[in-house]
């Protein structure tokens, strides 16, 4: 009984293919436009793939590979999507809207009532049963949308980004609510937010581009990030270049040509593997010449915001980020255009395989 | 007072419009003829014609709401090669004179008509029948309908219809329960402004369905062919035209409110 789906959406240039196991919960990051609604939206039979074929447990969602045709109408997936926004039927009464699911299946109005109220007593939204969506705050109808999705008894729910659309009162709320209804289940849950990841999901896939670019369990891909999303995420700098004895011959970017890092080897990395460096932004100071005497790395870098962080100033310059104190930073008179070094020790650099 | 942003000199030529329309109006009421009112209304042949109107009005937008509602939902949801083709006939009537409507019809189902010759064999005969006023009518208030719901359709979206897919709802259980009930207001509007047309109806009926007392002789030919013989009885059911568009009209802009529907309707 596990879910497998492999599509290619030419029109949005997304190629990608995932497995999920009986109970897990997969999460889904990566920047905007890069194919992660459109993932969900092919899982669920919005939008048709042009190639690649699903499975879920024993039926077959689609199959378009070598002549075949087979296309499952989103009807039949058992796939119950939840969005940003809860889309509650406004001339529906809450229980209805929840009884919506089961009623659809072929059960009769008393049974598919008796099961509304029971998720809306799951998501502690049962006082709401006689109102209609438009009397409820954005939290009250997002934990209403999410006993719908539940109701109707899903094989694979899918989540897009529920919390996105919350205040910061209310998205508490639900976390905690996901966490308990997706314990056991199989879901894929889109965010953008690192601590929903830790949360509710068992492992984390990246998507850049309409490809999957990393995926691991979700405390690994924090500690040890291998792609440029993830390392925003996690709030390191990350690297990528090849292995060397001692750090890092790195591959050159727009910012920086192609230089060596030095750093501290990981046990499994070899010389002349595909590898990243990686190194926290409180590890770099900042100088206006290049800082000479080894083992130290010095970039040369032109600043292109600096931004407010905790007590701190952050200093980003491109990819790459810095994190000095304020005085610091008034002493160097830093300011978007100014060319400077970033320095960091050996010691501070990991470098790991990609 | 809020802030318009209207020029002052637009409400000046808003109220020349409005009086435009009201003043013709005032003048008809003016002539009418108080005293032989009553007789004038209720006699025979004028409940005849109201009645018949009333009917064929009230089926003539019942055929448009079931003709209607699967035409704009094609013309809404997914674009189609044609599509802009079939927009532009289906909106058609709304420009052709009722009077070519009516000859298009008559070349349609009337006994030497493209279908009419089938349907004369099968022992069916269309035209100048009461069936003949009531296709007419949906003839040219079809359009009304379609581009009322359209509109509706489209603001709606079919992002609902999604969530409903995924939750286990047919397609047809989709319609039923979540688009009609999302777009009531705009059908309802459609709906309403189908009967209106359909009551004022002239030309087409004319043409395809004739005159014939009690049959196709709506409240429109009634008051053209008392015109000719009796002015104060034409005025004195204008007036009746008049009062019955304005109640239809004015109570079915004012009910559709979605927080009003009830949640059973749609069950």
């Amino acid at each position: 009984m596990s879910f497998h789906i492999d599509a290619t959406v030419r029109a949005r240039n997304l190629d990608v293919s995932l497995s999920l196991g009986q109970a897990e919960t997969v999460a889904i990051l990566g920047p905007n436009g890069a194919g992660k609604s459109t993932l969900l939206s092919v899982a669920a039979g919005l939008v048709r793939p042009d190639a690649g074929s699903a499975r879920l447990g024993d039926q077959v969602l689609f199959n378009l590979d070598g002549g075949g045709r087979v296309w499952t109408p989103p009807h039949l997936r058992g796939t119950a999507l939840l969005a940003q926004e809860p889309l509650l039927f406004p001339h529906l009464s809450v229980l209805e809207n929840v009884a919506f699911g089961p009623r659809s299946a072929g059960a009769s109005r008393a049974e598919s009532r008796e099961t509304a109220r029971h998720w809306l007593a799951e998501v502690d939204a049962t006082e709401f049963a006689g109102r209609k969506p438009g009397q409820l705050s954005g939290g009250q109808a997002q934990r209403v949308a999410v006993a719908r999705a539940l109701a109707a008894s899903p094989e694979l729910l899918l989540l897009d980004e529920p919390m996105s659309a919350l205040d910061i009162h209310a998205a508490p709320h639900l976390r905690r609510l996901l966490k308990r209804v997706l314990s056991g289940r199989r879901a894929l849950i889109i965010t953008h937010d690192v601590l929903d990841a830790l949360m509710l999901a068992d492992r984390v896939i990246v998507m850049e581009k309409g490809r999957i670019v990393e995926e691991g369990a979700t405390r690994e891909v924090f500690r040890r990030p291998r792609s440029q999303f993830a390392a925003g995420l996690a709030g390191v700098n990350l690297m990528t270049g090849t292995v060397t004895e001692e750090g890092l011959r790195t591959f050159a970017t727009a910012e920086l040509p192609g230089l060596h890092v030095a750093g501290h080897l990981d046990d499994e990395a070899e010389p002349g593997q595909p590898g990243v460096a990686a190194f926290p932004p409180s590890a770099v100071s900042i100088f206006l010449d290049a800082a000479h005497g080894s083992p130290r790395n010095s970039f040369p870098v032109a600043i292109t915001d600096l931004e407010p962080h905790g007590d701190h100033i952050r200093v980003r310059a491109g990819d790459l980020a810095a994190d000095i104190t304020p005085s610091a930073s008034a002493e160097l008179g830093l300011e978007p255009g100014s060319r400077v070094y970033f320095v960091v020790k050996a010691t501070a650099v990991q470098v790991y395989a990609a | 007072m809020n802030f318009s942003g209207i020029p002052r000199w637009v409400y000046g030529l808003a109220v020349v419009g409005g009086l435009f329309v009201l003043l013709p109006l005032a003048a008809m009421v003016a002539k009418v003829n108080w005293a032989q009112f009553i007789p004038l209304v209720t006699s025979d042949s004028s409940l005849t014609a109201l009645g018949l109107s009333l009917r064929t009005s009230a089926a003539s937008t019942a055929l448009c709401v079931v003709l209607g509602i699967p035409l704009a939902l094609v013309l809404a949801r997914r674009p189609f090669r044609g599509q802009r083709l079939l927009r532009a006939f289906v909106l058609l009537p709304l420009v052709l004179p009722p009077v070519v409507g009516g000859i298009a019809l008559l070349y349609t189902f009337g006994r030497q008509g493209l279908l009419g010759k089938s349907l004369e064999l099968a022992g069916i005969q269309i035209a100048f029948s009461t069936t003949a006023v009531v296709l007419a009518q949906t003839f040219v208030a079809l359009p009304f309908l379609v581009v009322s719901l359209e509109g509706a359709l489209r603001t709606a979206g079919n992002r609902y219809e999604a969530v409903a897919a995924t939750l286990g709802a047919r397609p047809t259980t989709i319609l039923r329960r979540v688009t009609v009930p999302m777009v009531l207001p705009g059908l309802a509007s459609g709906a309403v402004l189908s009967f209106a047309r359909s009551l004022g109806e002239f030309g087409a009926t004319l043409t395809f369905a004739g005159s014939l007392q009690g049959v196709t002789r709506t409240l429109p030919l009634e008051i053209y062919l008392q015109r000719e013989t009796d002015a104060d009885a034409a005025v004195a059911l204008s007036l009746v035209l008049v009062a019955v568009a304005v109640i239809v009209v004015g109570l079915s802009y004012r009910r559709p409110h979605r927080a009003d529907i009830p949640a059973e309707a749609a069950a």
